[in-house]
Formats: structure tokens, sequence, C-alpha cells
């Protein structure tokens, strides 16, 4: 019996050596190690044997098992790094093809420069807010110091509702300004005040690479005890310094705004000609960036606050601009155009 | 408004140069917007008389001038038809650089030889010197210009281009501007002296003036001048007024010009001789009276516009535009001369109801100060009689009934501090004030003073006024600069925001690019959007003053725009197309502002995906649409539930209503292809809507967390043959119904081959899951059984075999 076991474990490994590839590897498993193995047969009649021998025989029987298992573990390694190494040759791919592609979405220029905006000011304390944008003349102009017939009407060519009340008098408007929502604010929340107010604006112009019908402007408004004209222009430089960088020179300059007293106009150093003039400073090398001021007593008056006990400050900018600078657009109507090959730039 | 450095430095000396004096002046308020140097290009010019004019021997046209230029004299040739013999001209020596009279080519000039005589030099045009077009003959210069002086000092100029704010009217002067440089850099002003010799007979025994209606006329003041000669201005006058944009036209107008620019106070010349009864009434218009104006046109006016009238009728619209009737001609020999103020609102009111821009209007409606009318008046008239010859009645008319005592207003050192948040001490406060006119005088506080402010700024009402004027005086860059101290207020975002962010997001994920257009539009777009024609419901807001066509409406849907947008895309882009807008619509409401939602739409065109090297060529379905609104949905946390609908703009059978708890928020489904037609969009396009504020209410949901399972579910798939008529959601709520069922999924819809007539098969993969205890195969077996004979009795549904 031992001898027999000697003489299927020789022979097995010899044609185990033989084998050239997994299905001849599998059959020799199945005809040295299967069910109905020689070697099997031998381990199930284990039992008839006497003792002594049963012992001896069982051994030895376990241990050829062992040994053929393990050259076949070894083969089947063998012949799986063979076999690995031919895919991975089959299976080459040109990695310079493309990609599957997915649809890429983005946000419009605007939207993320309002985004950017918002995120800088709120950083700061603000909070967002928003408001309509068809608007009574008394939240565009009356409430912020522009009464009928006053000059500054003129500098904001006003679209009109067509809607006219009891009087005859038209006063519904396409607000000119979010400074409207700065007069809402003031007139129903109360101090302490620390808002920014994104949204669209309309005037009545013609369009040209510099102008559209609509377009997107942000008032801030800050109303507290003790609020300064340092603070203004601490707040509004901590702006531009995380906007437009921190090595762009920024200047505020006296300038009129019929809601503030003192007016304030904040131009940074050009970013073409950084400050030497061209056509984009008008030579000037300034660039307007927005309108600011301490918010006039009377206008928190009218929101029912005391001007004695309350000051604040007030700023507005045109956000279609911040973008044109950013990335050299010259032309603003393409903002409105849907225009994909503009659009995708961004 | 323009103003010359030359004409400044009358009042006030000047000794920086134009770059440092434009700094000063916009920071401190005044904007430069530029300058233009004249004669800046003027070397070699010089200033030369025309001391001998001979005859080129070979031409008949040309002559050859000697021209003295006082250190030697040049004999040159010469085309010119208006040569003088003592006349001053502009020489231009060889290597000045001049303007081609033809070409309008900058060129230097060389010595030529012209028919045989060379010249060294020549006699300037006003073209050749860029001062203006004229090139009719040479520039004749005034007799007193100093011989052998160069040009750009005798001539030369900076013209300042400036942006007055709307409310300095002061400053729409050059004695304003000369009173703002003086502030600015402590130099003196010097102001025209004003004296000239009055004839015996006074002016109220030859006019008289009444005011109707003093709430729009503060006050009239005039003059009246006899034997006036109507001529043109000397150069000088010309020139000013040139180099200000305005154009002389005699010398009594240029005049009135002249002192406006330079005083702020617009006057207007009357011809006395015109006005009837000698009587001026300044009276509210009668409804429809009429006015020829000097441009020669009919004005019908009305009550609430101010006149200026003789005895019978209306002489000019007061402060806007004098009348063609008493308008000074050549032959007028005598002048009244008005200087008065009139009610800015008014002027403001009369100027645009009849659209007459005019710099009289800019003045009066920006309310300057009625203190201004004499001293202008008086200037006026002096320079009149200066330059006519003319005679001024003894004394001037004034009737002044809206005299206005000027108030002082207290200003402390404490209420600068808190507004500017640095502290200047009452001298600095006071100087400031006091280089700028203001009155300053000390108060019962010694840290505050009582500061009136000088006639002309007719702009300080408050204390903060004040402070401005110290803060732009002391400089905006001597305030400091610091962060917000106060607490952070308390913060309650509008949820709006950021359901708009959240939705954003979510669509450029799906591969959405987010466009812009504008809310204003046009009915013609709208009607595009309805397959049978018929008026578009409800009406859209209409705008009363549209700039254009296309911009009459504002906007009652997003899809319209977003149409066009995607039309217009289509004719340059290839692949698949997906745009959304996410703004307000704007929906009329009885009396009130329109209610404004905020709405998403997005539409889909093109292909499926991308063409791509494998493969790619699958078409959009509304399947599609459905599912990004579906994702869209989940990702806010919203069950929403799709309905038939019926959208006119959507193809009947390829449409859904978006549905919440009964509530509709939008519609999902492919767009009709008579709408694709008028839009002219080529294949087919998806759309879907949401009223973003509508359903706002319902992504504020209180998520409640959910155990993970922690016995093993088991999984089972069944396939159903039903009716065609039977619904998906018909099957799927019923399954739904039983207990353990965890989820049920449709993975598929087949109908044809296999599947009888009428009849379609529909596969379904259930899970069942318990909380408490792992399933068996039996209790599985059991809740299956009764699905099936529930779908059996209520669907007719049998299992596919």
């Amino acid at each position: 019996m031992l001898q027999q076991l000697e003489e299927l474990k020789s022979s097995a490994l010899q044609e185990l050596e033989g084998a050239s590839n997994v299905k001849e590897l599998e059959a020799w498993r199945v005809r040295y190690l299967g069910k109905k193995s020689q070697l099997n047969r031998i381990l199930r009649s284990l039992s008839t044997l006497p003792l002594a021998e049963r012992k001896a025989v069982g051994a030895f029987a376990n241990e050829v098992k062992a040994k053929l298992e393990d050259s076949l573990r070894q083969k089947r390694q063998l012949f799986g790094e063979a076999q690995l190494v031919t895919t991975i040759k089959e299976e080459h791919v040109d990695i310079t093809l493309p990609g599957r592609p997915f649809p890429i979405g983005r946000l419009h220029p605007i939207t993320q420069t309002l985004h950017e905006i918002c995120d800088i000011f709120v950083s700061m304390g603000f909070q967002v807010v928003e408001g309509p944008e068809v608007e009574w003349d008394y939240y565009n102009f009356e409430a912020l110091n522009i009464p009928k017939h006053h000059p500054a009407r003129d500098t904001m060519a006003t679209l009109w509702v067509d809607f006219k009340n009891e009087s005859g008098e038209r006063t519904m408007l396409l607000r000119t300004h979010t400074t409207s929502v700065s007069a809402r604010i003031i007139e129903t929340m109360r101090p302490p005040i620390r808002v920014v107010e994104p949204g669209k604006v309309y005037r009545y112009e013609a369009s040209d690479a510099t102008h559209t019908p609509m377009f997107y402007q942000i008032d801030g408004q800050v109303v507290d005890k003790g609020i300064t004209m340092a603070e203004l222009k601490g707040t509004l430089y901590e702006f531009a310094r995380r906007f437009f960088g921190e090595d762009r020179k920024v200047r505020f300059r006296c300038d009129y705004f019929p809601f503030v007293e003192p007016g304030v106009e904040m131009a940074i150093e050009c970013l073409v000609c950084g400050g030497a003039g061209c056509r984009l400073c008008g030579n000037t090398g300034w660039i307007e960036i927005l309108g600011a001021g301490m918010t006039h007593p009377q206008v928190l008056e009218r929101g029912g606050l005391d001007p004695e006990v309350y000051t604040g400050f007030a700023f507005g900018m045109g956000i279609d601009r911040l973008p044109m600078l950013r990335y050299g657009i010259d032309d603003t109507r393409l903002f409105y155009s849907s225009d994909l090959r503009f659009l995708r730039q961004f | 408004m323009k103003v010359s450095l030359k004409w400044l430095q009358e009042y006030i000396d000047i000794s920086l140069p134009p770059a440092d004096l434009a700094e000063r002046l916009t920071m401190a308020g005044t904007e430069v917007k530029g300058w233009q140097v004249i004669g800046g290009n003027w070397e070699n010019i010089v200033v030369g008389q025309i001391v001998a004019i001979n005859p080129h021997p070979d031409a008949d046209r040309l002559t050859l001038p000697t021209i003295d230029l006082g250190t030697e004299q040049q004999t040159v040739v010469c085309g010119a038809p208006n040569l003088k013999l003592g006349d001053k001209v502009a020489f231009a020596r060889v290597g000045a650089q001049l303007i081609d009279g033809h070409s309008g080519q900058v060129f230097r000039l060389k010595p030529v030889k012209i028919r045989g005589v060379v010249s060294h030099g020549m006699a300037c045009s006003e073209k050749e010197l860029g001062i203006s077009d004229s090139h009719e003959g040479i520039m004749v210069l005034p007799a007193e210009a100093p011989v052998g002086t160069p040009l750009a000092d005798y001539m030369g100029d900076v013209i300042f281009d400036l942006d007055i704010t709307p409310n300095r009217p002061d400053c729409l002067s050059v004695i304003g501007i000369a009173r703002e440089v003086a502030a600015l850099t402590g130099q003196g002003l010097h102001l025209p002296e004003i004296s000239y010799e009055e004839a015996a007979l006074p002016i109220d025994q030859q006019i008289s003036v009444e005011i109707a209606d003093p709430d729009l006329c503060p006050r009239y003041c005039a003059s009246l001048i006899t034997g006036v000669k109507v001529t043109t201005s000397p150069r000088w006058v010309q020139q000013r007024l040139l180099a200000c944009g305005m154009r002389p036209i005699n010398n009594i107008v240029d005049v009135t010009n002249y002192v406006m620019l330079e005083y702020g106070q617009p006057l207007h010349a009357f011809d006395y001789h015109r006005i009837g009864g000698k009587k001026i009434i300044v009276r509210r218009a009668d409804e429809g009276e009429t006015v020829v104006t000097l441009d020669g046109v009919k004005r019908v006016l009305s009550r609430d516009m101010l006149v200026i009238a003789d005895q019978e009728h209306a002489v000019a619209i007061a402060g806007v535009m004098g009348g063609a009737d008493s308008e000074v001609t050549q032959q007028t020999t005598a002048i009244l001369l008005e200087s008065a103020n009139f009610n800015p609102a008014s002027i403001y009111y009369t100027g645009n109801t009849l659209n007459l821009p005019s710099e009289a209007r800019l003045r009066f409606e920006r309310g300057i100060s009625a203190e201004l009318t004499l001293a202008a008046l008086k200037r006026a008239t002096q320079l009149i009689m200066q330059l006519t010859g003319g005679e001024a009645a003894k004394g001037l008319a004034d009737v002044y009934p809206g005299k206005l005592e000027p108030e002082p207003i207290l200003l402390s050192t404490g209420e600068v501090k808190q507004l500017l948040g640095v502290e200047f001490n009452l001298d600095q406060i006071v100087g400031a004030l006091a280089s700028l006119g203001f009155d300053c005088q000390p108060s019962d506080s010694a840290s505050a003073v009582l500061v009136t402010a000088p006639y002309w700024r007719s702009d300080i009402h408050w204390a903060v006024d004040l402070i401005e004027e110290v803060a732009r005086i002391i400089g905006y860059d001597n305030i400091p600069a610091v962060m917000l101290s106060q607490p952070v207020p308390r913060q309650d975002p509008e949820p709006i925001l950021g359901l708009k962010q959240e939705v954003r997001h979510s669509l450029t994920g799906y591969g959405f690019q987010e466009v812009i257009t504008y809310s204003l539009t046009s009915l013609e777009l709208l009607n595009k959007l309805l397959p049978e024609p018929r008026p578009f419901e409800p009406a859209p807001l209409p705008v009363a003053n549209p700039m254009t066509a296309d911009q009459e409406y504002l906007r009652p849907n997003l899809r319209a725009n977003l149409l066009a947008a995607l039309s217009a895309n289509q004719r340059h882009e290839v692949g698949s197309i997906r745009l959304f807008e996410l703004g307000k619509v704007y929906l009329p409401r009885p009396n009130d502002l329109p209610d404004e939602p905020e709405v998403l739409c997005g539409l889909l065109s093109g292909p499926g995906r991308e063409k791509w090297w494998q493969g790619g060529d699958e078409l959009l379905d509304f399947f599609e649409a459905k599912g990004i609104v579906e994702g869209l949905l989940s990702r806010l946390g919203v069950e929403s539930s799709f309905e038939q609908c019926s959208d006119e703009s959507l193809q009947p059978s390829k449409q859904a209503a978006i549905t919440i708890d009964n509530n509709r928020l939008g519609v999902v489904g492919e767009l009709h292809s008579k709408v694709l037609d008028a839009f002219e969009i080529s294949g087919t396009a998806y759309l879907f809507e949401i009223n973003l504020t509508s359903l706002l209410p319902f992504t504020i949901s209180h998520k409640v967390f959910q155990p993970i399972p922690r016995f093993p579910s088991i999984v089972r798939d069944i396939a159903l043959v039903v009716d065609t008529g039977v619904t998906h959601r018909q099957v799927q709520d019923i399954i739904k119904g039983f207990p353990l069922v965890s989820q049920v999924t449709i993975f598929d819809v087949y109908a044809g081959g296999q599947v009888p007539p009428g009849k379609k098969s529909l596969a379904y993969r259930i899970t069942f899951q318990s909380p408490s205890h792992t399933l068996t195969d039996e209790e599985v077996n059991k809740v299956q059984r009764q699905i099936l004979s529930k779908l059996s009795r209520q669907l007719g549904a049998t299992l596919r075999t």
C-alpha cells in the first residue's frame, strides 16, 4: 500500500511538471485529488485496514495529499502570474484617449462673483437679504432723499411700470439700484443692522459695450450705535483686499449720493496699467468700484431710527464690472447673451 | 463742465502742475475726468506781426509777407487771402509741429521752395494749430498780442473736464472751482472788481417787475442797458466760450453766457423795446398758453410752468428758454438783462416735460443761491457796457420775496469724532471750514462752533454736511480704516437663499449651464409659447417707457427667454445643450407690486451624452428630464409625485405636473413641436420648471434617522402581465402597501413578442426586510402570494411565465 502511494506520488508530481496550462492543471487535480481519485479511494478505505497498517498508511497518504495540494498551489500560482502578465499585455489601453464625457455645468460668472462677494461680507457678520425688483417710487427714491424733480433722478434713468395711482402718478418702477432694499431694511429691521443686498437693477438705457438695461448690484447697510467712517473704510478695505488682492491700491475720495453724508467713492488702482493711465481707466490710473458714505440722518429718521442714537454706513457697487475687470471681458452684453461659447469660459 | 486753467488763474494763483491740481480736486469731490493741454505742441511758434506784403513774382494767388518776430524778420510764401499789414499772427518757425490743413495729418515744418521762392516758416490757421477746424485764412491775433512771445505762453491753456455732482451747483462756474482750489491750496482768491457808471434815469421809471407766483420765483433782478450795438464778441470772449463748449452768438448773448460760466448764475437778455407795457410779470403759464422759443418751436405750456411775461403775453419760459419774440437781434438797441432765481423742482419739471436741456436749466434745477443774482447781474452789465458801448440805467430792479436768513449750524468736535471715527480739534475744523468761506463763531460750548455757510453753498443744511466739508478738506486719507468693532448682529438668513444656492449647485452637478436672461421680454416672444394663436394670458406686466420693442413686458415665465437662448446656441453648438435659469418672474397683482416668485427652468436638447469614441449616441427622452427633477427633489428631501397635466407648450402625451401634497409646483415634459418650430429649435427638447418659492415650505423637513437594518433582507423578482392602461404607480402602490416590503424597483417594461396584444409586462424587484428578525423563505412566500393575489384582484395582473 505504501509502495502504491509512493508510485502515485512520483507519477503525479512528474505529470504535474508536464502540465502546460490551466486546463491540464484542472484535469490533473480531478485525476489525483478529485473525489474519484486513487488517493481519495485509499483514504476512504483506511477504515478497512488493520490498526497498525492503518496508522502508517493513513499518515503517509495524508502526507502525499498535502504534498500534491501544495505542488498544485505552487503550479497554479505560477500559471496565474504568467496569465496576469499576458492579460496585462492584452488589456493595454491608450491612456491618451478621452474619458467618458460627463456634461459639465457651470454657474454664470455673475452668480460666481455674487457668491464670492457675499461670502466675504458674510464672514464679516453681514446677512444677505433680498428685496423686490419691481418697487415703489418711495423706496427707490423718496426714502433715499431723492424727491420728485431731484436732479439725481437724471443719473438713474428709470423704467416705469405702466401703472398709475389714484392721483394719476406713476409710482411703480423697476428699481434703479439695490439701495431700495436698504430703504426697506431701515424701515423694518432694528439695529444692530449689518446686511448686504444683492440683485438685479434696471435702467432706461440703450445697450452698448458698457451698458445693458439690466445689470447686477450689491448694496450694504450697517446701522448701530457708534458706527464711524473709519469703520466704513476698514470694511471696504477688507473687501477690496480679499476680492482684488493684497497689493491692489485702494483710494477713497469725496463723492455725492443723496442718501449718504459724507459721501465716498472707492476706486482701485487700474488692473491694466497699474496706475500709469490707459484706455480702461480713462487715463486716470483708477477704476471706480463703489459708492458709499455715512447713512444720511434723514434716511435713518424716515425709517424710524433716531440719528442722535444711531449712525450707519452704506455702500453700493455694480457687479458686472468685476468679472469684466478680472477676466478682461470687453462687452457687458455678453453676460446676458446666454452664449455658451462665452459662459463655458468661466 | 469744462474749465480753462487760464480763466481760473484770473481769480487764483495756481502753481500746481495740471496732474496735481486734478488729483486734489478729484479727491475732494470735484472729479476731473481729464484735461486737454492747448499749445502743448507749440514749440517754435511765436507771435509775429506782418510788416510788409509783397507779391509773389510767379504766382498771382501767393504773396510774400514779411513777419516781424521781435528778434528777426522772416519773409515767407503765403496763400492765405486775409493778410493785412499790421495784423498779429501765429508764426511757425522751421521745426514746428503743425496739423496739415487739408489732410489733418501732423507734420513737422521744413523749409520749402514754392514757385521758386524758399519759405522758412509760415503763418498759421487755427486748424494748423489744432485750435479749431477753421482753415479759411490765417488766424489773426488780438492787437495787444506781444510780438516775439511764444504762442504757448500767450494762448496756451489747459482745459479741465470736470464732473460736478448734483449737490454743487456753485461749482458749475469758474469762480466756484476757484473757491475749491483756494480751499485746497491755501491760495487767496481775487474776484473781479465791478464798477460802472450809471445814467441819470432810474430803472424803475422804465420797467416794473412783479412776481405773481413767489413760490416758484424767490427773486427777480434786472438791469437796463440802452444804446447797445449788437455785433460779434471779441476773440477773448469767443475763445473762452468755445473752450467751455459754448457757441458764440453775439456780444450780448455771449456776455450772458460768459457770466453764467464765470459766476454760475444764468442770465437772459430781452430786447427792451419788445417788452409790452414795460412790465415784467413772473407768473404761472395759463393752461394751453403758447410761446415760440428761441429755437423757433411753438411750445404749449401748462399751469405747472413758470413764464416771464410782459403786459400781453409770455416772453420766455422762466429759467429754461427765452422767447423768439423778445430775442436780441442785430436791430436791438436796448436790453433788459434778467438775473433771477427759480424754484429748482419747477425748472426740472418744465425742462423735462418740454424736453429742453440747457445750461441755465442745469444750474437752476440744482438749486443755486438766490443771493447770487446781483453780483452776476452787475458783472454782466459792466461787461455789456464795455463790449457794446451801452449805458446802464440808474439802479437795478430787485424783487426778492423769497429771502431766507442763513441759519447757523452748531458743530462740535464730538459730532465730528462720532461720525468720522477720528478726533479733529476745533482749530482744524474751523480752519477747514473757513478756507471754504464758512463763517465760524464761538458757541456756548468750548468744543463747538456756530457755523454759517457762505451764500453760494445752497447744499449745506445739516451738521453732517459740515462734517463732510471738514473731512474732504483735511482729506479722506487722514481718516483711519478700522474693522467693525460692534458685536456681530443676530443672523436670520432667508431660507429661500439657501434653497436657491442648493438648486444651483445641483443643476451644475447635472451638467447644466446657468444662464441669465433679461427680465424684460416681448409679447411676440411670449406668443411663441402658444401652439394655437390666442391672447397671452394672464397679461404680463407692461413697462410704460420701454427702450426697445423686445423689452415691453416683465417676464411672466422663464421659458420664453430660455427657449430663445437654446435656439441661439443651436446655431453654433453641435452636441447636447443643457441650460437652466433661476430667477424671478413677475406676476401682476391689482394695485400692488407684482408677485415675484423665484422659478427654476431647465432645458435639454441634443443627444443624451456627448459624442464619444465608444458610442454615446443615445437620444434624450422624457425620462432624462424627469430623472433630473426626481434627483433634485430627492436631494432637497422632498417627496414628490407626477400627475397628468395639460401645459399647452408641451407635447400632450409627454408631460407631467410636479406635485407635492396636491400642490402643483411645476412641470416637466417634451416641448410641443409647434413651439419648437416657432423658436426655430431643431430636434426635440425637454423642459422642466419648478416654482421654488412654492417649493420652499416642503424643503424645510425634519429628517429623522432610520436605523441601518440589522437583519438580512430577501430579494424577489416578479414579472407581471397587465393591461397596457395599468400604470407603474398603481402596481407600485399596491406592493408598497404590504408589510415587510422595504423597497420596490421596476427594472423592465416590455410589450410585444411573447406578451399578448393589449398587455404589457412589468418586472419588479421587491426587497423584504424585517427590523426585528431574519426573514424565512416561508414568511416571504406568504407575503408574495398575498401581493400577487391583490394585484390580480385589483389590476387583473398575472404572473408572467
